[in-house]
């Protein structure tokens, strides 16, 4: 006997424990097997592109870093060097060392919240998250000796960084550099061998390699589909072209995939580090810019390598202490254009880890 | 290094294909016009050579006389760059035909610049608002808004 | 025998739905709802005798009150750093985040409420049973913080709903929501079975 069934709507969100932020989903289903996706965003709008334009160059960096809050550091970087590259500002080769040095500990600290919170919305409920939530307590101390906060730092200035590093801030970092490798080995002892991560995830969630760039995906997600596109290599900026790294790529473009290159970055991360920490120059830490900066009337695209993806800064300048036009590019939300693609035809529990593994933010797809 | 290539050299390669598209080009950007905007993003993706499949960026700016719509090309294959534009001057109901055809990173960016600047894209299959609810009456992103 | 047909309703129509919930919340809510802070004036106190009845009671409320993750920006972060191993929010009882309020009674806000989310937390809050106490935690969720002047933010929660105890700070460090918690307990303390 045959069974006729009719599709419903289920919704998910904006209030749901499995996502990543006030998102929702309106997914159709037959039974259990989804048929369309529909996301729904905008519960986190702040119109922080329309506030910005009335505030200066220096006041706004404050809202970057309220865009993606678990990686607050690369935010700043990103509006700074595009303002930099805007009013065409030279800064100190110290306050470079220590852009990069803050930038790749940042990535550290945001995989390893999206390695946890993807084994979350696997079911491991709280475990991976707080194992690497130990880690990222010991960053965050760093974070606050440096700069006094843990969350949403407001670190870099247009010309350099704001405070120089204290000295107990050295033999901290050297101490944390030399342990990482062996937590990163602990948590792939305990988790890249496991049965149910790789029954749930490998070749769920696909995201074939030419979709992915008409998508324009971007960061580990782009890496995850076979696609060796980093920004820190193929358009450098500040001083990455001088330390040594790879780029890990991904095969599959499934979940596991997606997984596994976030888990690569970080050991790529503290390799940075370990060559950046013995290369630290004297010097000043800010270049001298006035305060009330006018950059002269032109617009800039500057965009950077974040751990979720490349971020971009578009600014429209007519000479005034305020930008015309600050146009943020943000990269989880482009991420999510092939989210329908990756999930219609699974079940509703794959539906939530593929959502898991692109790594949203909900405070930069809104703005 | 991604090269950002040079305005004037590749408004040459479109006039010759489409002429008459192009409106004016400097060493930054080229702008087209609103009716051969398709056909100069096709040529622009398709043509070996030049191969621009990721679109990098959608927005649009408001100036008080127009609104400007830009899009920032990448070739990932050849790592170079460019900066496409095109200008609508009628305030009341600016319109502009969609790209998502050629590339799918402009279905939501599109629908923002619809919902923040109230920019018709002919051809989205599905243009409603994203970030703002239904019914907000405005468009926040333009200048003459509150 | 007749089956229902179950309509399902379109996109547009669910949006539709949701507009209007928006546009009638955003009337009501121009002005803020008083604090429910009675608790402390000194009149009130000296009235109340509190029995051993009463006693018990608070202890056992305020020793295991089961949170609400309600978390929707930056702050959220915070909140779960005070729930994770170094700031234990375990040690005072509270280490289970409900997700469902219906099991939940005290409901933590935080980050930035906008007027597209303010019908979903006017939502959660009615369905949680009584007793029940709200903390507002950080800039935003007390009154806008940074983003107050812009077109789509609710200039602080207690325009929806009544809060008792704000913890102020841009997030507050876990040690400041801890705080917060403390003062929860007070107020918890205070009451007695005829005024609560």
């Amino acid at each position: 006997m045959a069974i006729r069934t009719e599709p419903f709507i289920l919704n998910m969100g904006p209030q749901h424990p499995s996502t990543h932020g006030v998102f929702r989903l309106r997914a159709t289903l037959d039974g259990e097997v989804v048929v369309d996706v529909e996301p729904v965003i905008g519960y986190l709008h702040r119109g922080i592109e329309k506030l910005a334009e009335g505030r200066t160059y220096t006041q706004n960096i404050p809202f970057t870093d309220r865009l993606d809050y678990l990686a607050s550091m690369t935010n700043n970087l990103a509006y700074v060097l595009a303002v930099e590259k805007l009013a065409e500002i030279k800064i100190p080769e110290r306050a470079e060392y220590l852009r990069v040095i803050m930038a790749e500990m940042m990535r550290i600290a945001s995989h390893l919240m999206a390695v946890g919170f993807f084994l979350n919305d696997l079911g491991a409920m709280m475990t991976p998250v707080l194992y690497m939530w130990r880690e990222r307590e010991k960053l965050l101390d760093l974070f606050e000796m440096v700069c006094g906060q843990r969350l949403t730092y407001n670190y870099m200035r247009i010309g350099g960084v704001s405070h120089d590093i204290p000295e107990e801030f050295l033999p901290a970092l050297k101490r944390f550099v030399a342990e990482m490798p062996g937590f990163i080995d602990e948590y792939d002892q305990l988790l890249a061998e496991n049965e149910i991560l790789l029954v749930r995830s490998k070749g769920v969630g696909v995201l074939p390699k030419d979709v992915a760039i008409n998508s324009a995906a971007s960061g580990p997600v782009l890496r995850a589909s076979g696609v060796k596109w980093d920004i820190r290599r193929a358009d450098p900026y500040s001083i990455y072209d001088r330390f040594d790294f790879d780029i890990p790529v991904g095969s599959a473009g499934d979940c596991y995939d997606r997984y596994w290159v976030r888990v690569q970055e970080m050991r790529q991360s503290v390799r940075i580090l370990e060559q950046a920490i013995p290369q630290l120059p004297e010097g000043e830490i800010c270049a001298e810019v006035p305060q009330l900066l006018r950059p002269s009337v032109g617009e800039v695209y500057g965009h950077i390598e974040t751990p979720k993806g490349e971020l971009g800064f578009y600014l429209v300048s007519d000479n005034s202490i305020a930008p015309y036009r600050f146009r943020i590019r943000p990269p989880t939300l482009i991420n999510l254009t092939a989210l329908k693609d990756m999930v219609i035809g699974w079940k509703v529990a794959d539906l939530i880890i593929t959502f898991g593994s692109i790594d949203v933010c909900l405070g930069e797809i809104d703005r | 290094m991604t090269i950002a290539l040079n305005g004037e050299e590749i408004a040459e390669k479109i006039g010759r294909v489409s002429p008459g598209s192009v409106v004016a080009a400097d060493k930054a950007a080229v702008i087209v016009t609103n009716q051969s905007l398709y056909q100069v993003a096709e040529f622009l993706k398709n043509t070996t050579g030049l191969d621009f499949d990721y679109l990098v960026d959608l927005t649009a700016v408001d100036y008080l006389d127009y609104f400007e719509v830009v899009y920032h090309l990448t070739s990932l294959k050849h790592n170079h760059s460019l900066v496409l534009k095109t200008r609508c001057y009628d305030r009341e109901k600016p319109a502009v035909s969609s790209v998502v055809k050629l590339w799918r990173a402009a279905d939501f960016q599109e629908r923002e610049v619809y919902d923040l600047m109230g920019i018709t894209f002919e051809g989205h299959p599905n243009l409603k608002r994203l970030l703002l609810w239904e019914g907000f009456v405005g468009h926040p992103l333009r200048r003459d808004y509150l | 025998m007749e089956i229902e047909r179950y309509e399902v309703p379109s996109s547009d129509e669910i949006d539709a739905a949701e507009t209007l919930r928006i546009n009638a919340l955003k009337e009501a809510s121009q002005q803020a709802i008083p604090d429910p802070d009675r608790w402390l004036e000194e009149e009130l106190r000296r009235n109340v005798l509190l029995t051993t009845v009463d006693y018990a009671l608070d202890w056992a409320r305020s020793r295991s009150i089961f949170p609400l993750m309600f978390g929707l920006a930056c702050c959220a972060f915070e909140m779960i750093g005070s729930a994770a191993s170094r700031f234990d929010i375990s040690r005072f009882g509270m280490d289970i985040f409900r997700w469902s309020p219906r099991q939940a009674d005290l409901m933590i806000v935080a980050g930035t409420l906008t007027w597209k989310m303010a019908p979903a937390v006017k939502l959660v809050y009615e369905q949680m049973a009584e007793p029940k106490w709200v903390i507002a935690m950080g800039a935003c969720a007390i009154s806008g913080g940074t983003f107050r002047e812009s077109y789509s933010v609710v200039p602080g929660i207690n325009h929806i709903i009544p809060v008792d105890v704000y913890v102020p700070g841009c997030p507050p460090r876990p040690e400041g929501l801890l705080y917060g918690i403390t003062k929860i307990h007070k107020k918890i303390g205070e009451e007695s079975i005829k005024t609560s």
